[in-house]
């Protein structure tokens, strides 16, 4: 009943969303919905590992290369997108791999686990950078616009189809959420966030099942990356790479709520708007206004609501939910001390 | 042939100078990092932005209102220390029980804070003291001033710091709370104190730096993160909390900056730094001095 419940809620959600564009046509908040589905779709790959106490902050790193590679390939070699972004996603997964694997094999873990893909994103923002022959350094980037065929070279003029196609990304990141939070890995990783020689001593390959949420969350990161680039068609390493990257994206998980599938999204809605908001409320005094805000809301969020705005409404929802994972239950406390 | 050589070696030995000057700055944040993380077990991820705060406070006190450098250091250091306290009692006291995570990502966000704060209120131009200090030309080597200067302050302030750890109650009890923190609170001493006064030592070490800095470096809102990825890398590298670790750690770091710096250009000196730190953490997790368990 409540799950029929729940799928009908999707479905019509669903409909509405695709529905949209065509009734509603201002181009301007179509850009703000298309914009809201591209990083909703980056953070949600981000929360898949920070769910389970894996934060990185190298996934500006995956998603600079998902962004960069394609665009190199289409400019200097002429590939399509439809071969790069394949390309860029199997070389974010590379370097997931080589560096997450030591990382578990060794079990780096907690702050060093977060200051190793640190020093991840740092070495992708400087190699841009440095390499500003080819990729025109810290002055940005931009994609040649195709000649022949648009499809081809994915780059579309018109805001609906853009829509659409973040809407389909934005799904399948959902999709993806949900196939993960339902597989036999989610309990083996909620095993090795609570205690992980305990997890191993249970029979869970530890490294094994780490690297697997690694390479899944930097893929699609770089999906992100590639398809951001392509929509704006025009990417600096500030804006797809970097440490300030890493942190809006786990700033808006956090925000929205790290441990309910629609967490991220609610971030991405809360905090794009809010940066419109300000940017448009404040003009051109605005520059910094928005970070101010979002980096006091991110403190008090982390000290007085660590599970989201949606993950504390849901709550407030349903009490007598079913017994909350020790991790939440820990966070629950540090929202409300003394209890 | 032989020409090129010299002409090489000269080069060589500049750049392997500069990277010990460098480091002297290096080795002063990774102190003040480490002491904290050593104490109340919380990595400042906003640290760097403490210095650049401080970078302004310099900026303005000697611009604007034109007091001398010398008298315009110390209100500096005293400033960023209360800013190093009011951080630990608004922003870490509440979250110390909290996961460490939450710890990280508080900071995180005054980091944000302290970025655009500074957008807003001073603007994104760059700004420079207007202190020129002369090059010291030794043989056919050219070191500035400026960095002569701050590997000497530096050491210096990292004596001073050594001594007050070691010769004072308040420092030995900090070092006594490193060791083991629930203990320490049975034998009368105030842990509470003993944080708030860490995090004001940490904050004025971040501000003994910026007024190193300044000299060096034009200060802009986003000058922090320059530098303050390099100062974790260093500490972690080290072995966090690990104040001697940390001290060579930050030597190697400026060289494989500097010699990278040296064969092409200085961001390349950045990617092998990082590369290096990646590498070794595998090698050597727990930090260079670390004994293997």
């Amino acid at each position: 009943m409540m799950r029929q419940g729940r799928l009908a809620a999707w479905g019509i959600g669903l409909a509405v969303l695709i529905a949209l564009p065509f009734v509603y046509r201002d181009p301007y908040h179509l850009h703000i919905l298309v914009l809201i589905l591209i990083w909703s779709f980056a953070y949600t790959s981000w929360s898949m590992m920070g769910r389970f106490g894996l934060v990185s902050l190298g996934h500006g790193g995956f998603m600079g290369i998902g962004a960069y590679v394609t665009a190199l390939l289409w400019n200097h070699l002429g590939w399509s997108p439809w071969i790069g972004i394949p390309i860029g996603m199997v070389a974010a997964g590379a370097l997931a791999l080589i560096v997450g694997y030591p990382c578990f094999r060794f079990r780096i873990t907690g702050h060093y686990f977060v200051l190793v893909t640190l020093a991840l994103s740092g070495i992708v923002l400087q190699v841009i950078t440095a390499t500003r022959d080819y990729t025109g350094g810290s002055l940005g980037y931009t994609p040649n616009r195709a000649s022949g065929n648009k499809a081809l070279a994915l780059q579309f003029d018109d805001k609906i189809t853009w829509y659409l196609i973040a809407l389909g990304v934005w799904l399948f990141g959902i999709v993806v959420w949900h196939w993960v939070d339902r597989s036999m890995a989610r309990y083996a990783l909620e095993a090795i966030s609570e205690d992980e020689d305990a997890a191993a001593a249970a029979g869970v390959d530890v490294t094994a099942e780490k690297l697997k949420i690694t390479l899944l969350s930097a893929v699609m990161t770089a999906l992100a990356g590639a398809v951001y680039c392509q929509y704006q068609m025009f990417i600096t390493p500030d804006t797809v790479s970097g440490i300030a990257v890493s942190l809006q994206m786990v700033f808006a998980a956090i925000v929205g709520g790290l441990f309910v599938s629609l967490g991220p999204t609610v971030g991405a809605v809360i905090t794009i708007l809010l940066a419109e908001t300000l940017r448009i409320g404040f003009g051109t005094k605005a520059v910094g206004w928005d970070n101010l805000v979002y980096g006091v809301l991110l403190v008090l969020f982390i000290i007085f609501l660590p599970k989201g705005i949606l993950g504390s409404v849901l709550d407030r929802l349903k009490p007598q939910r079913k017994v909350p994972r020790a991790h939440e239950q820990e966070a629950v406390q540090i929202a409300r001390p003394g209890t | 042939m032989q020409a090129f050589l010299d002409i090489f070696d000269i080069y060589l030995l500049e750049a392997v100078i500069n990277g010990i000057l460098l480091g002297g700055v290096l080795a002063l944040l990774a102190l003040g990092l480490n002491l904290i993380f050593g104490v109340i077990d919380v990595t400042w991820i906003c640290y760097a932005e403490l210095v650049m705060i401080g970078m302004y406070a310099m900026y303005f006190l000697v611009q604007y209102y034109g007091i001398s450098y010398f008298i315009a250091a110390p209100l500096t250091i005293l400033l960023v220390a209360i800013l190093g306290a009011a951080l630990h009692y608004l922003v870490i006291a509440p979250l110390l029980t909290a996961p460490p995570i939450n710890q990280l990502l508080a900071t995180g966000g005054v980091l944000f804070v302290l970025q655009s704060f500074a957008t807003v209120a001073f603007g994104i131009d760059f700004r420079n003291l207007g202190i020129r200090l002369p090059v010291l030309a030794f043989g056919e080597m050219h070191f500035s001033y400026a960095r002569l200067l701050s590997f000497l302050a530096a050491l210096l302030g990292m004596v001073a710091v050594y001594l007050f750890m070691t010769r004072t109650f308040t420092g030995t009890a900090i070092r006594a709370i490193s060791q083991d923190r629930q203990i320490m609170a049975l034998m009368g001493v105030d842990t509470k104190r003993i944080y708030l006064v860490t995090s004001a030592i940490g904050g004025g070490l971040a501000g003994l730096a910026a007024c190193l800095l300044v000299l060096q470096y034009d200060v802009h809102p986003f000058v922090g993160l320059s530098f303050g990825p390099i100062t974790f890398l260093i500490c972690v590298l080290g072995g966090l909390g690990n104040f001697i670790g940390g001290f060579i750690a930050a030597f190697v770091f400026a060289e494989i900056i500097s010699l990278g710096g040296l064969f092409s250009d200085l961001e390349w000196g950045y990617v092998l730094a990082f590369a290096f730190f990646i590498v070794m953490m595998f090698i050597r997790p727990a930090g260079l001095l670390a004994r293997r368990r």
